[in-house]
């Protein structure tokens, strides 16, 4: 797609993973992160296991870890929850350093962060290696409703477009003297952010418009028929598979 | 004229009559008529609310006619033609950002033909073509709102073109270009084998592309002839609001080459 939507999660490249089709990486991940769900959370290497997969499909994204990791900041907020877990899920008590702690919700808090964390990582290296322009294809591919796929694309087409809109209505508003300062002036605010949705819904009526006169009818042309060979599925197939092995080695050992 | 044994192709654009109130009541044409022959190039002139763009939104069928007609190479603007008459019909607006709504603008040049039903290697040579005519196809694969003004406009043009229109509409195509940008884009109209109108408030631009001019005012057709005649006309040009820029004389410039 050359020199698309670059996104702040993506990094461009040309290796091997970066190459599959989009809707064969949302499959693979898809389906990666529901046998990492339905794993028992008692069986500790497996989670293990799933870990080096990743690391090995990082590794022939070429994706260095560092970059993998500080993308992954953004499940902190899952993390605080679990931590809490230990102390308020009610059950047997172990004691730890003079602390008490719960058993139920050391193994709660065990399985929302080893499988939260499986899945972001997993997201991040999708999104790191998939264009977003490309991942809404692939949605769409993957038949996910086209009114969905059409409102995400109109997002990225004019979010630049109204963030430019709003960037010049606050030089205009500084120009002539207004700095926001306190809840006194919020009013004001208030107003720009209405001009700016009337700016935005008039914009969307010419938009429609210029749309119908090139023949629009409610549903969007295929202009990318996206296809996938045999031998791509099979190679986005792997991770998925791979893990589904050690799932039912985690349920049967 | 003496008459002809051959049969001539029908005009690329017959409004007849034309009258329109917008829903609020307020009206604003009042019996338009208006022939563009094949291959002629007219601009459309006249004041700020004169009902210009009122005009071109019914040859497209966006505006159902109130009273009167609009035929395009034959066949008239109604509910059942429309998704041949948007195909014939091609309109750039004002505004780029309007019309370049999809993610690329190989994507976005795409959108016409494909809503048409062209596919695969037939729908990426039309893609090429039109965006070669406008000298922006290795823009092809970038954002839109990545490119300048100017060459948004362009693609714009392109947009249309992919289309093969029998008629190409511009509302405005000059405004917010800068010279050498404007001076491009005259070359790209000139260098088209379509039928043009082009709606203007750039009088020396309309001299410069168009052979034939006509001005519209308080939504009737007040003056249609040579586009030098008519901006020779002081008398005419101060009755309807229209000005030529300062130390401008259309008496010193060369005709434009005619078709
Ligand atoms: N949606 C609308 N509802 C009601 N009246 C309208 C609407 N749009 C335009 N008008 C009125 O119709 C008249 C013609 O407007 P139109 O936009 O066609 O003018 P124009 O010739 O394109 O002007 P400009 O040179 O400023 O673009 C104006 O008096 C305008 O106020
Ligand atoms: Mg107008």
């Amino acid at each position: 797609m050359g020199a698309g939507h670059a996104h702040k999660l993506y990094r461009h490249g040309h290796s091997p993973v970066h190459a599959l089709p989009p809707h064969c990486k949302l499959a693979a991940v898809l389906c990666f992160v529901l046998v990492v769900v339905a794993t028992p959370r008692e069986a500790v290497w497996a989670f293990g296991l799933y870990a080096a997969l990743l690391a090995g499909v990082a590794a022939v994204a070429r994706v260095p870890a560092g970059f993998l990791l500080r993308r992954m900041l953004i499940e902190v907020p899952f993390v605080a929850f679990a931590v809490l877990m230990p102390f308020v899920v009610p059950g047997d008590q172990v004691h730890f350093l003079g602390i008490s702690l719960s058993v139920p919700g050391l193994w709660g808090a065990w399985n929302v962060l080893a499988k939260g964390t499986l899945g972001v990582a997993a997201s991040v290296l999708l999104a790191s290696t998939t264009e977003l322009r490309a991942l809404l294809l692939g949605l769409e591919r993957l038949r996910l409703p086209p009114m969905l796929v059409q409102i995400a694309s109109f997002m990225i087409r004019y979010g630049d477009v109204i963030t430019d809109e709003l960037r010049r209505m606050s030089i205009a508003r500084r120009s002539r003297g207004f700095e926001a300062r306190g809840v006194r002036h919020w009013g004001v605010l208030g107003k720009s952010a209405g001009a700016l949705f009337i700016r935005s819904y008039e914009r969307g009526e010419r938009v429609h418009l210029a749309m119908m006169s090139r023949g629009y009818t409610g549903t969007m042309p295929v202009i990318d028929q996206l296809t996938a060979s045999r031998a791509q599925w099979t190679a986005a197939a792997a991770l998925p598979l791979t893990a589904l092995a050690v799932c039912l080695l985690g349920w049967t050992l | 004229m003496s008459t002809q044994p051959r049969k001539q192709p029908p005009p690329s654009l017959e409004v007849r009559g034309l009258a329109y109130a917008y829903p609020d009541g307020h009206q604003a044409l009042f019996g338009v008529d208006l022939t563009v022959a094949r291959g002629e190039r007219v601009a459309l002139l006249g004041p700020n609310g004169a009902g210009k763009t009122t005009l071109v939104l019914h040859l497209n069928g966006i505006h159902t006619a109130g009273a009167g007609s609009v035929t395009v190479a034959g066949l008239p603007v109604a509910k059942q033609h429309l998704a041949e008459i948007r195909r014939r019909v091609g309109i750039v607006f004002q505004d780029p950002d309007d019309q370049l709504f999809m993610p690329t603008v190989r994507e976005d040049v795409a959108f016409g033909p494909a809503t048409a039903g062209l596919r695969g290697a037939e729908l990426e040579a039309r893609v090429v073509a039109a965006l070669t005519q406008v000298g922006m196809a290795e823009y092809a694969d970038r954002p839109p709102h990545h490119l300048s003004f100017g060459q948004r406009r362009r693609v714009a043009v392109a947009t249309v073109l992919a289309m093969e229109p029998e008629i190409l509409v511009l509302d405005e195509p000059s405004s917010n270009l800068d010279p050498a940008s404007r001076r491009e884009l005259a070359d790209i109209l000139r260098a088209l084998d379509v039928t043009v109108l082009m709606v203007t408030h750039d009088l020396p631009y309309a001299m410069e592309l168009c052979p034939r001019a006509v001005i519209l005012s308080e939504g009737v057709i007040a003056a249609d002839g040579p586009t030098r005649e008519l901006l020779g006309d002081a008398e005419l040009l101060g009755a309807h609001r229209l000005e030529l820029p300062f130390g401008f004389d259309p008496s010193a410039v060369p005709v434009p080459r005619g078709r």
